[in-house]
């Protein structure tokens, strides 16, 4: 299989819920976690009669968005039907926007091995989510909860533009970081506030024509989405390799065996039936709503990172990621206003913090301790109440049970020794084990410093003082 | 005095002269319920008991100063397809035969408001889809002028409740006629408000843009009174018009001197009984000697408003009445085996054969390959029959019509044949697809004595000329006074 000879081409349908405060055409809470159907009324309960009222929150939002992402906004746009039959669906119709979406034309940068790369956005249109179904939680059967019916959407439909599973996680983050930043969604992935469709093909390279595409529906995590496009892209190449054809359909991605699978028969082609709705009247912007957006739209990553790059003289690579995440970059300049100290906030954030959310699995957005907790251990260890190693600690332990990091050390018994008498006495009987490091140093090893210090540290489980033990076994050395 | 035969304005003369009470009048009509029903059949759940504990209620609050309202006491019918909380809203279909609204539809609200007295539901055809009320799943209403023949639809039963004095007044909706069309065949007044007039939030929707609800009435002035109750923005309706309200009563002047009256020819041509054109003539005769100019004209699109509403309608109805799914509410088959079975069984055995007619030609018409056809080439006929009558109403004040080509014909002749029920509303469907104000009054009898009616249609929000064109005809030929009279009226044949 020639794997090198093929170009994968990726394209990506964000679905974004917006965090509105009320649905998109009713006034029900927008809320996740509720008890099942308790934030529902007539409208989005679908019940005969009832009608929808588009919340123009839901309009600000998506135009929001859509300058942000370079769109051009539409000035006269309306909603459009689309019908298909589900049971979390409850007028058999979603309103959606089909040809006439609020913005269209955009497009954002990623960067790609350092090199950037523009990634065009075709449109983004609003749209209200489905239902919930909840299979066998009750014994046999599925039960409906419309909670999340009629919570507003936006679709953020991206040009075929990418050629990786890392453009296409690059882009997704990027995507994240701006709706974070302009405040419009919480893109909380592990909710489902945030979800992509992923549509895959491949090509040999070189060649004009673009491969027959497969969707893979609802992906919810940028580790799946990854492992989907490489899996099927490999697997659209297999079957070409062999002489086989690939079939236009929509895939579901199965994270447990790494594979995708067929979806739906052909004889349930889907035909929408799209059709203005009736319902509701045309969305009409005047050019003063939508400059009056765009003059009070807030920083962006690119001009928080360039402030970063002045104000408080990150380097490049620092800000970049310090920035990527509107909740990292916030957690920053809140720590920072407390602390003072930009480049131990900035080094905080992007070792131990990132090492360990790396190691969790999880997103910035899910970092459980405050910026005034974060600040104060940072503060703790520049009064030298405790070390940086027990500082290491302190951070592990704001992750596990977040709390004030004083209770923290003062529980856990982490207060760094500073006493003199209580240091000399360390020092003296490291200094009585170690006749042979003494020896080492006074013929010039000044490693055996090092290892002295350490074996101090280790005897005060790290609370030790470094600077003084430092200081003090030179003095004894030197004696 | 027989209270039953007295408009609404006729009753609050005599309650604030305090010739009659309030209990009385509620009585009077439940009695007459019990009477005529049974030939009639026009009510799916009459609410008689219930109707007679609030006029005491009423009668009390009256009494002792707590209520004001003009209208307090009053009965009053409701169509079907109104939602009414607590009450049964039918929709006249097995798809809905048990189903009870959580909520008040807006008009119900307003009629409610006014401490009116909700009388009992009406029949109709089922989900408003019919011309003769024939389509009720429950029962066919017959027409209280000859029991033999439709009261027409399909606000069938709101049209013979009122002709058969049952209610005073009531309330109807028209997506191509549903009010005008059954009015005429039953000698009573109906009015299709302007879209956008009367709130839709609680009328169980057939065709979005075509839908709107108005009153069916005794007279004239009742019609003007019960569109004062119900016109007005309502913010649960984005569809209603925010403008300023209209006092309907005022505008009834009792003269049309120098009124511009147009007479588009195509409603006269094929296809219209020649007893419905001497009348109309007879009519049109009148305005003159009252000092309206008349001139005829040709409304050129009038020939494909037809195709036009059925398209549309059918492609809004087959999206809206998708969420009958035997899922949330409403009919659920017990044969089913997985999700598909339960869509399409409840479906097929909850709703009737015409509902399911229109649903399917409506999912025709919107199929990709197919839509462009059908339903894009529908719209853009919509804009020309717009434009038209635009053009119409710069030379005239009203337009006067037949509202239906024929009186009501016999109960079983078009049932089966669908076409032919579809033409019922050609003189109808275009005031509909334009969204322009349409009104029916009587304006005479056939040979056999069965009732005819003229429409009057406005400019967009000029109810106000079309109720002043009516009144003043209405006073004139006092229609309601020659149908007392014994040989022509509803009650002689009963």
């Amino acid at each position: 299989m020639l794997r090198e000879d093929y170009e994968i081409v990726i394209g990506l349908e964000v679905h974004a819920e917006l965090s509105t405060k009320t649905k998109i055409f009713c006034s029900c809470p927008t809320e996740f976690g509720a008890a099942p159907n308790t934030h529902t009324c007539p409208v989005c309960m679908a019940m005969p009669g009832a009608l929808p009222v588009l919340n123009e929150k839901v309009v600000e939002y998506a135009v929001k968005a859509g300058l942000a992402t370079n769109c051009s906004i539409t000035k006269e746009s309306k909603n459009d039907r689309k019908n298909y039959f589900y049971p979390d669906l409850p007028k058999s119709y979603q309103i959606s926007q089909f040809d006439k979406p609020l913005c269209t034309n955009g497009s954002i940068d990623i960067e790609e091995e350092g090199k950037a790369k523009t990634i065009g956005i075709t449109r983004i249109h609003i749209e209200e989510d489905a239902g919930k179904l909840n299979h066998n939680e009750f014994g046999s059967g599925s039960l409906v909860d419309l909670n999340r019916a009629g919570v507003p959407l936006i679709e953020i439909v991206s040009e075929p533009d990418m050629r990786s599973s890392k453009d296409a996680e690059n882009y997704l983050r990027k995507i994240k970081s701006i709706l974070e930043y302009i405040e419009v969604s919480d893109c909380k992935m592990q909710e489902g506030s945030l979800r992509a469709d992923v549509n895959v093909s491949v090509r040999k390279k070189g060649a004009k024509e673009f491969g027959t595409r497969t969707e893979m529906k609802n992906m919810n995590s940028f580790r799946s989405i990854v492992r989907a496009i490489d899996y099927e892209a490999e697997r659209q190449i297999e079957v070409i390799e062999n002489g086989g054809k690939i079939e236009q359909e929509t895939l579901r991605w199965d994270d447990v065996s790494g594979k995708t699978f067929s979806m739906r028969d052909k004889e349930d082609a889907q035909d929408y039936r799209y059709f203005p709705e009736p319902d509701l009247v045309a969305i009409r912007l005047s050019d003063e709503y939508i400059e009056n957006i765009r003059k009070n739209l807030p920083e962006l990553p690119e001009s928080r990172k360039k402030r970063y790059l002045e104000e408080y003289k990150l380097t490049e690579k620092e800000s970049k990621m310090l920035t990527a995440s509107k909740y990292m970059s916030n957690l920053f300049e809140e720590s920072l206003k407390i602390c003072g100290n930009a480049k131990a906030v900035a080094n905080w954030l992007l070792s131990d913090v990132s090492r360990i959310l790396n190691e969790k699995e999880i997103e910035p957005d899910q970092i459980p301790f405050t910026a005034e907790q974060l600040a104060k251990m940072i503060m703790l260890i520049e009064k030298g109440t405790i070390s940086s190693a027990i500082g290491k600690k302190v951070l592990e332990e704001l992750f596990e049970n977040p709390k004030d990091p004083e209770k923290i050390i003062e529980e856990k018994g982490w207060i760094q020794i500073s006493d003199e008498g209580a240091i000399k006495e360390v020092v003296m009987k490291i200094l009585g084990n170690n006749p042979q490091s003494i020896a080492d140093f006074k013929a010039g090893k000044d490693r055996a410093l090092g290892f002295l210090v350490g074996q101090a540290m280790k005897e005060t489980k790290g609370k030790a003082n470094p600077k003084m033990l430092n200081d003090m076994f030179l003095e004894e050395l030197k004696k | 005095m027989n209270i039953t035969e007295l408009t609404v304005h006729e009753l609050q003369e005599k309650l604030q002269s305090k010739e009659i009470t309030i209990e009385q009048i509620t009585k009077a009509y439940v009695e007459n319920i019990e009477k005529y029903e049974k030939d009639v059949q026009a009510f799916i759940t009459p609410l008689k008991e219930n109707a007679l504990k609030q006029a005491e209620e009423i009668k009390k609050k009256v009494e002792n100063g707590e209520i004001t309202n003009p209208l307090a006491g009053i009965p009053i019918g409701i169509k079907d397809n109104i939602c009414t909380k607590g009450i049964k809203t039918t929709c006249a279909s097995k798809m809905l035969e048990n189903f009870v609204a959580p909520y008040n539809a807006t008009v119900m609200e307003k009629i409610y408001g006014e401490n009116m007295i909700n009388l009992g539901k009406l029949n109709m055809d089922e989900f408003a889809m019919g011309a003769s009320t024939e389509y009720s799943y429950f029962q066919t209403t017959r027409n209280p002028w000859n029991l033999n023949t439709v009261p027409g639809g399909s606000s069938g039963g709101s049209a013979a409740a009122v002709a058969a004095n049952m209610v005073p007044w009531a309330l109807g909706s028209d997506t191509g006629g549903s009010i005008r069309q059954p009015a005429s065949f039953c000698g009573v007044v109906g009015l299709k408000p302007t879209y956008g007039l009367v709130s839709r939030y609680g009328l169980v929707a057939f065709a979005s843009s075509l839908d709107q609800i108005g009153p069916i009435t005794k007279d004239v002035k009742d019609a003007a009174i019960l569109l004062n109750v119900i016109a007005g923005h309502d913010e649960k309706d984005t569809t209603s018009v925010n403008k300023e309200k209209v006092d309907y009563t005022k505008v009834l002047k009792n003269d049309v001197k120098g009124l511009k009256i147009g007479i588009p020819k195509e409603y006269f041509g094929e296809g219209i009984n020649s007893e419905v054109k001497q009348s109309l003539e007879k009519a049109i005769n009148i305005y003159k000697e009252l000092g309206a100019t008349v001139e005829e004209f040709s409304l050129n699109i009038a020939d494909y408003a037809l195709a036009t509403y059925y398209i549309i309608a059918c492609a809004e109805a087959s999206s809206n009445l998708g969420r009958f799914d035997g899922i949330r509410y409403g009919y659920r088959t017990a044969n089913y085996s997985d999700l598909k079975e339960l869509f399409r069984n409840s479906r097929s055995e909850g709703f009737g054969a015409e509902v399911k007619r229109r649903i399917i030609l409506g999912t025709y018409v919107l199929s990709s390959g197919y839509y462009d056809a059908y339903y894009k080439k529908a719209q853009q006929v919509r804009t020309l029959v717009k434009k038209e009558f635009d053009k119409a109403f710069e030379k005239y004040d009203v337009l006067l019509t037949p509202t239906s080509p024929t009186v009501a014909f016999e109960i079983g002749t078009r049932s089966n044949n669908p076409l032919e029920m579809y033409l019922a509303d050609i003189c109808t469907v275009s005031v509909n697809i334009a969204g322009l104000p349409g009104i029916s009054i009587p304006c005479g009898v056939d040979s056999k004595g069965m009732p005819i009616g003229m429409q009057l249609i406005g400019n967009k929000f000029a109810e106000e000329t079309i109720l002043n064109a009516a009144y003043t005809y209405e006073q004139k030929c006092r229609f309601r006074d020659v149908f007392k009279s014994d040989n022509v009226s509803p009650k002689g044949h009963m």
